[in-house]
């Protein structure tokens, strides 16, 4: 059906056509192009929440009088409204800090300034995550703060935080207040992890010199861009689940 | 890639070239588009001779599913669901995008392949697993999914709620997450093939309108199908981990379940967001592929090329604002009906500058009937015979007596289903001679063409009525309701034709397998055309262009271009100018000469 030519044609040279318009390699055009696509995700996930808050008006809970708890803190007059979910908010803003410099000592071909900020930003997404891990448990142990008894624990199903007081307010809040914790914060965690796993594998080619060998430092953009939009996203799922 | 000898693996299965991936995606295709038709003809039976008993559907459905012949209906209900979803998806958005884009893009832009080769592999064979997945949920004991294509929850949300909200309902949501890789993985590829890979001198005024309808159909496709990513994984949730996004206070067979709050709202929302961007994701292509077709067969430049372009751009645009109008007897807010009838509305003008436009490339032109015309032609008919339907539908105030009725199964399957099948069919006339190097029979072609457009209108011309006089969509039977008893002869007529119609596509079966071993070898260029992809060499090669790639100077539509003193063609005794011929001095690219 289809005869063989034998030339071979070289990557490189395949835009024959001068630069290209953009001037960006395909890969990271598409990148780009991933990202609207994932952002249209998480859009409609905001959306819903949007739609369920918008249903249960008089009685969605109050996030700032929920999430007040910090690590090694607790006590009785403990109370740090979003503390906690600001400083890992910082935190992975500083990670999208390091990403940046990672990104400009690839453009200056640096091997060692790139392996030094892609560790720093691995380490601060796997701090990002950990720090999810502690509130979702948190979260899960309900009001009453104990993890053990299953009874009154937040879980996917049951939502026992009420109006912005806590178990005793007289308005039941809806399940969904914490079905869209779970699945917003974790579709979200979802993606800082698969994050944290591009970069890292992204750093050990760095480690084994793979992008000495080719030339340039693409590929710690390519993961930069889908660092940043995780950041990004996360922004706006502070904004519209814990803040307002 | 290239360079090596390849096996029959890399060549035929997991093949990077984009030629060959548009084969498999069109093999792949009519393949589910006859299991889909099959389908529609089992349960058109059951239509016209309601509760009868026929050997046939016996043979198909066993005895479980049509126990003496007689159809089951909760099989019913299946065949309707699985026949919406493998026609709305596999043919006519893989099937038609994959076939098209892959084919079209690289060679009418002049570029040596897609931007990623293995993305492109990839996309098809997530495609093939998806209808893999989807094939085999119809032998599940269970049955399939039975919820409608739009699988609206409750029904798809509680596994107890019907037999096909089982497993049957599991392995669609399934079929469809790969399906959704595959789209996005295509249209990432396509969006950027275009944007980055273009030839020198293909400037973005200079692409064919294939190109621009392929285009920002991909771009469609990356915006919405998301959408219906996130609303699977919402409704996945509901179905498995207890959640009530969807789900409200509920009670099965007396029994209150736990599920509390949820909204079956939010999901036609999100549903519709993708769902409505997806009817142009089916119609885009087949405009773009008419617009070709027409202006190659009627040896006329396309009327209005930047009107064209922009109506392209106006209806990508719009149909991300209309989702509101598929759900106007939710109980919404009237002025909110009412603003999704003005945004609806809206489509009818770039969708009329478009249907205006073909008629006037048509007129005067020296028309040369070749098959693919002809199935271009039928598509400008039954666009606006369903678009002039989608008018009336449009407005709140009608929809509400018309809403669920075979009226507006008569709407979509003519404006949707008609113009984007009769288009498939027109670009695979029109393209069979570059896809496999020989011509398709033309007489098979006219025969096929008639039978098909005839019976088209046969089928779905009466529905109208039946929709006018209220029979509702997606009934086992009316015979319960006397109101109806002097509709069924209409539902018999319908059914004759649908049988009729469904044979005529073995002609088409047959030409296409017959022709690819065995037809005439294709010429050069067999239509005349401008565009890029006819300068390739007719036996495939890698990088689609042997030596150097083609330098582009025109826009794709001077045909029939008078010579400068006017007393010939602009090239001497030939009624085209391709693409790759250099401007004279004084002479104007585009529109306006």
């Amino acid at each position: 059906m289809s005869g063989e030519v034998t030339k071979v044609f070289d990557q490189k040279t395949l835009w024959e056509g001068g630069r290209s318009p953009f001037s960006v390699s395909y890969g990271k055009m598409m990148m780009w192009f991933f990202l609207i696509s994932d952002a249209l995700t998480f859009g409609s996930l905001l959306g819903a929440l949007g739609f369920m808050r918008h249903k249960y008006i008089d009685s969605w809970p109050i996030s700032e009088a929920i999430f007040t708890h910090m690590p090694l803190l607790h006590g009785p007059d403990a109370h740090y409204p979003l503390l906690y979910v600001a400083l890992m908010t910082f935190i992975l803003i500083v990670s999208s800090v390091t990403m940046v410099l990672a990104v400009e000592a690839g453009h200056r071909m640096d091997r060692n300034g790139v392996t030094k900020w892609l560790f720093w930003t691995v380490i601060g997404g796997l701090i990002f995550v950990g720090s999810q891990a502690w509130e979702w448990s948190t979260f899960i142990a309900g009001p009453d703060g104990d993890i053990s008894t299953w009874a009154d624990n937040a879980t996917l199903t049951q939502n026992f935080y009420g109006r912005g007081f806590g178990p005793d307010s007289p308005i039941a809040a809806p399940a969904q207040y914490s079905q869209f914790f779970f699945f917003v914060t974790g579709f979200h965690g979802t993606h800082v992890v698969s994050g944290v796993i591009l970069n890292f594998i992204i750093l050990l080619n760095v480690l084994k010199g793979k992008y000495e060998g080719v030339g340039h430092y693409e590929m710690v953009e390519k993961v930069g861009l889908y660092w940043h939009f995780i950041d990004l996203v996360w922004v706006f799922v502070f904004t519209f689940y814990y803040l307002v | 890639m290239a360079g090596h000898k390849e096996t029959f693996i890399t060549k035929y299965l997991f093949s990077y070239d984009h030629k060959m991936i548009s084969r498999q995606f069109l093999l792949t295709g009519t393949t589910m588009a006859f299991i889909g038709m099959a389908m529609s003809l089992l349960f058109r039976l059951q239509l016209a001779f309601p509760g009868e008993s026929f050997a046939v559907l016996n043979f198909f459905l066993g005895d479980k599913w049509a126990p003496g012949g007689v159809l089951d209906p909760n099989m019913y209900l299946a065949l309707v669901t699985i026949h919406g979803t493998i026609m709305v998806f596999f043919l006519l958005t893989a099937g038609l995008s994959g076939t098209f884009a892959n084919l079209l893009i690289p060679l009418q832009i002049g570029a040596r392949d897609m931007a990623s080769g293995m993305m492109n592999m990839l996309s098809y064979w997530f495609f093939f697993l998806s209808s893999v997945v989807m094939i085999a949920s119809l032998y599940v004991e269970s049955g399939p999914a039975s919820a409608g294509w739009t699988i609206y929850p409750p029904l798809s949300a509680l596994p107890q709620a019907m037999p096909g909200s089982g497993t049957g309902m599991t392995l669609w949501l399934v079929s469809m997450s790969f399906f959704i890789v595959s789209s996005l993985l295509g249209g990432i590829n396509y969006i950027v093939t275009v944007i980055n890979l273009r030839t020198k001198g293909m400037n973005m005024l200079r692409l064919p309108l294939s190109i621009w309808a392929l285009f920002v159909t991909a771009i469609l496709g990356v915006l919405s199908f998301p959408v219906l990513f996130a609303a699977v994984l919402l409704l996945i949730f509901d179905r498995t981990f207890g959640t009530s996004f969807y789900l409200s206070d509920i009670y099965i067979a007396g029994e209150a379940l736990d599920h509390t709050g949820g909204s079956p709202l939010l999901f036609q929302h999100l549903f519709w967001f993708l769902g409505h961007p997806e009817v142009y994701i089916i119609i885009l292509p087949a405009l773009g592929i008419s617009s070709e077709v027409i202006s190659t067969n009627s040896r006329k430049p396309i009327f209005g090329y930047r009107a064209m372009v922009g109506s392209i751009l106006a209806i990508g645009f719009l149909s991300f604002i209309v989702w509101g109008h598929h759900m106007f007897v939710t109980g919404m807010n009237p002025f909110v009906g009412a603003v999704f009838t003005f945004t609806t509305l809206l489509i009818a003008i770039p969708s009329a500058v478009k249907a205006f436009n073909y008629l006037s490339t048509l007129w005067k032109g020296s028309i040369r009937y070749t098959p693919a015309m002809m199935f271009s032609i039928g598509m400008v008919s039954t666009f606006i015979t369903g678009g002039v339907t989608g008018i009336i539908l449009a407005d709140a105030a009608l929809d509400i007596n018309l809403h669920d009725t075979y009226f507006v199964v008569a709407h979509f399957h003519i404006v949707m289903g008609l113009s984007a099948v009769m288009a498939m069919f027109a670009g695979v006339y029109h393209w069979f001679p570059k896809m496999w190097g020989r011509m398709l029979n033309k007489k098979l072609g006219y025969v096929h063409f008639w039978l098909t457009f005839i019976t088209a209108y046969g089928v779905f011309f009466p529905q109208h009525f039946q929709g006018l006089a209220g029979v509702p969509r997606r009934y086992y039977a009316n015979t319960e309701f006397p109101l109806f008893d002097g509709l069924s002869d209409i539902s018999y007529m319908v059914t004759m034709f649908a049988m009729v119609g469904g044979l005529a596509q073995f002609i088409f079966l047959f030409n296409l397998i017959y022709s690819m071993f065995n037809g005439p070898k294709a010429p050069q260029n067999p239509w005349g055309s401008n565009t890029l992809e006819w300068t390739t060499p007719v036996e495939h090669v890698h990088g689609n262009w042997p030596g150097e790639l083609p330098v582009v100077h025109r826009w794709a539509y001077d045909y029939s271009k008078p010579s400068k003193d006017g007393t010939d063609y602009r090239i001497p005794g030939q009624d085209f100018v391709p693409q790759t011929v250099p401007l004279e001095e004084g002479e104007i690219d585009g529109e306006g000469h």
